[in-house]
């Protein structure tokens, strides 16, 4: 490994760390598209900032283009507040307009301008390490990641600080403005946060790449867990891990970084997305299927409890009277029989003491609608579930 | 080129011809089908699925190595479908939020796309170039033979949307309903989407991935500011969404280095501003006014009860009485003195005022409208 190459890896991660934290309370404030819309809007204030200051890493042109950022969340709220147009039509309006200016800016002043529109979308994280951080004519690494590093070290800093606060505001509105914080400077504080990693973050990987970072690790973190402080760190390692396999890919591919990047946040998603526990698709499926043939059973077993005569409790009689496929109709009696709630003497069914007592207990929670009285029930009489 | 220079062009020269009907069709169907989008709530979807569409471009190009318009573009119409199928099972099966399944196909797929288009633009392969003006839309490479494609499939858009307009109209508004009269939702919901998608993979070409969805979306904000009826704000949002394609292509043909793209994505957001502001029931200036006259109104019929009150401790009810025993607190102006007199509810004389009878029933209504509602 060249250094350029550390360096590059080293950079990929910082983005990837310092996108992350903001992104974790995006996904779960269900602001997830604001970083989609300040991503695109800041481009005109970044031409802007490059016309003033000249150069594409000078802290001023972050400074306006985050200011770009604000002004696009603000805008958002103020075409929402009005009631003419639904929220995600806000985005939707403001976020386009915006880009086309700073589309149209760049096209204008293409001569002058340093700036095209690809690398905008994608960055150039095979370019940063090019960029140097002088300081006394002393070469201190590449200007980006310094960048990167000190909004990550506030970001971590205000994380530390503001960590009760977001948390309460995050889950609770009322709470939090019960408590003294104030739920507006928390959004726009963390709107704040957000616009700067993401016009820092821009630069080297592109507007896009901004966008899956912050959103993706976050959202597979929230496959995996409820808990914010794991969350938080389960979303960086996956960003981390990303960044880093996604240089390789690239490296193998020769194709674009933050696009192998992307695509290796996509794999993992994919991978948490299938087969996370409980909260997985998998998972949520096997679920659904196991709860379809319980209720199923107990619909079972109450036709049983409301026949005492044997030709209503006949093995091929019940296929017909509750219309259940064949397969169905297997499963659900297999099951009662597994976990001893039937009995079956020639081809007549009946309930066992055990089945008598699940309905008669089935059929209290049906008339009181208590939850207490189904809570344990399956723990109680099923040894095997559906 | 001016802009009269570039109407006069437009019957004669080809290629200008050919990018406006193009522009102009393509608005036509995105506002058509951007309406139902918006009115369902789903206009960030097509922000998604333009993004999502890429990667299918892409593949498309890897597996035919063709350079087919059509084949490309069929192959972002799978990868949209699929990005859209995939935000709905997100949706359903985990509890992630729309917003961030939207967030994640749009990224996810968009970056998927860019890593392909960089490994194809490295292919030692002639055809390659060419593939990024999907990114942006280029009006200028559109073609007759593309022009055609969109004027078939805004025909057929049209004829479906004709077919079931009730199932669709029914379908916005009330979901449930639908269901119960016995439609298969299931079905016109694809349907619909399916045709947004096939109106985003149509933009393409010409606004690009990236500004896709404020094609699809501003005309049918702008038409929903002057119209309750679905009817008119599909027929309006068509219109504004053709007109924009228009006017956006003449301003960047009479402009050098401006892309035709963005220029009509901000025609197409100034009518949504002009709309947002100047429509008669809903625009915010109107608003505004009518605020301030119900304010002034308020006012009026505040100094109406006060002089009322007065009034009623008297004999005679045009008992004059000086205009210094009112104050602010009642609402009272000069400016609204002068405009009570016109109503004729009092009659000024120098310093002093007096209730007419009419102002006196109409104080005397006021009250009992009042109590008439509670």
């Amino acid at each position: 490994m060249s250094n350029p190459q550390i360096e590059i890896q080293l950079i990929a991660a910082l983005v990837a760390v310092s996108c992350a934290i903001p992104g974790v309370f995006l996904v779960l404030r269900k602001m997830a598209l604001i970083s989609d819309a300040i991503s695109h809007s800041i481009l005109p204030g970044i031409v802007l900032g490059f016309f003033i200051t000249q150069d594409l890493n000078s802290p001023v042109l972050i400074i306006l283009a985050a200011g770009t950022g604000i002004i696009t969340v603000v805008l958002v709220e103020r075409i929402q507040k009005t009631g003419l147009v639904k929220e995600d039509t806000a985005i939707g309006l403001v976020f386009p307009a915006l880009f086309s200016i700073g589309v149209l800016l760049i096209a204008k002043n293409a001569n002058d301008i340093h700036l095209d529109v690809d690398a905008v979308l994608l960055g150039e994280l095979a370019f940063a390490p090019f960029d140097r951080f002088l300081l006394f004519g002393a070469d201190l690494g590449p200007k980006a990641a310094w960048i990167m590093g000190v909004i990550l070290l506030i970001t971590l800093l205000l994380l530390y600080l503001f960590f009760k606060e977001l948390k309460v505001s995050t889950f609770d509105v009322g709470l939090s403005s019960a408590l003294g914080f104030s739920p507006a400077i928390l959004h726009y504080g963390l709107m704040s946060v957000s616009s700067i990693t993401v016009v820092g973050a821009f630069d080297a990987v592109g507007a896009i790449l901004v966008v899956a970072l912050m959103i993706a690790p976050a959202a597979a973190a929230y496959l995996l867990t409820a808990d914010l402080k794991k969350m938080l760190w389960i979303s960086v390692c996956f960003g981390v891990f990303a960044a880093i396999s996604g240089y390789w890919l690239a490296h193998w591919l020769d194709a674009s970084i933050a696009g192998s990047i992307t695509t290796v946040l996509a794999l993992v998603f994919l991978l948490v997305y299938f087969f996370a526990p409980n909260k997985g698709v998998l998972s949520v499926m096997y679920r659904q299927k196991q709860q379809r043939t319980e209720v199923s059973l107990l619909t079972f077993l109450l036709h049983l409890n409301n026949h005492q005569e044997e030709e209503e409790r006949h093995i091929n009689h019940l296929r017909e009277h509750i219309n259940w496929q064949q397969v169905k109709a297997n499963t659900v009696v297999k099951l009662a029989l597994d976990n001893n709630l039937i009995s079956i003497t020639n081809e007549v069914i009946s309930l066992t003491q055990k089945g008598l007592s699940f309905t008669q207990a089935a059929l209290e929670y049906i008339i009181t609608n208590k939850d207490d009285k189904i809570e344990h029930l399956k723990d109680d009489f099923f040894l095997f579930r559906g | 080129m001016s802009i009269t220079e570039y109407f006069d062009l437009l019957f004669t020269d080809y290629t200008l011809r050919t990018i406006s009907l193009g522009t102009a069709v393509l608005g036509i169907i995105c506002g058509m089908l951007g309406s139902f989008a918006v009115l369902r709530k789903q206009s960030l979807l097509g922000d998604a699925i333009s993004h999502a569409a890429l990667p299918g471009i892409a593949v498309a190009f890897l597996i035919t190595g063709a350079k087919d318009t059509n084949i490309l573009l069929l192959g972002a119409l799978v990868s949209g479908l699929i990005g859209a199928f995939w935000i709905r099972g997100m949706i359903s099966k985990t509890h992630l939020k729309s917003d961030t399944a939207l967030g994640l196909i749009l990224s996810l797929f968009f970056g998927f796309g860019m890593m392909l288009l960089t490994y194809i633009q490295k292919q030692p392969n002639a055809n390659q170039a060419g593939l990024d003006k999907y990114l942006f839309g280029q009006a200028a490479t559109l073609v007759e033979s593309d022009v055609r494609l969109m004027v078939i499939v805004t025909g057929i858009a049209l004829l479906v949307v004709l077919l079931f307009w009730k199932e669709f109209k029914l379908l916005l508004f009330d979901q449930d309903y639908t269901k119960t009269l016995g439609f298969n939702t299931k079905f016109i919901d694809i349907l619909i989407t399916f045709f947004i998608v096939l109106a985003i993979v149509i933009g393409l070409q010409t606004v690009g991935v990236v500004l896709m969805s404020a094609m699809l979306l501003a005309p049918a904000a702008a038409a929903r500011q002057w119209t309750n009826t679905l009817a008119t704000m599909v027929f309006l949002a068509a219109l504004i969404g053709g007109f924009s394609g228009v006017f956006g292509t003449a301003i960047s043909a009479t402009q050098n280095n401006l892309s035709t793209g963005p220029v009509i994505v901000l025609v197409a957001s100034f009518f949504v501003v002009v709309s947002f502001v100047f429509s008669p029931t809903r625009g915010l200036l109107f608003k505004q006014i009518r605020l301030l006259k119900n304010r002034r109104d308020l006012q009026l019929k505040k100094t109406l009860q006060f002089m009322y009150g007065i009034a009623q401790t008297h004999e005679n009810i045009d008992h004059p009485h000086t205009i210094r025993i009112l104050n602010n607190f009642q609402g009272f102006t000069k400016k609204s003195l002068r405009k009570m007199e016109e109503n004729q509810w009092i009659l000024l004389n120098k310093q002093q005022w007096s209730l007419t009878s009419k102002g006196f029933a109409e104080a005397q209504n006021l009250f009992n409208q009042q109590t008439q509602h509670e």
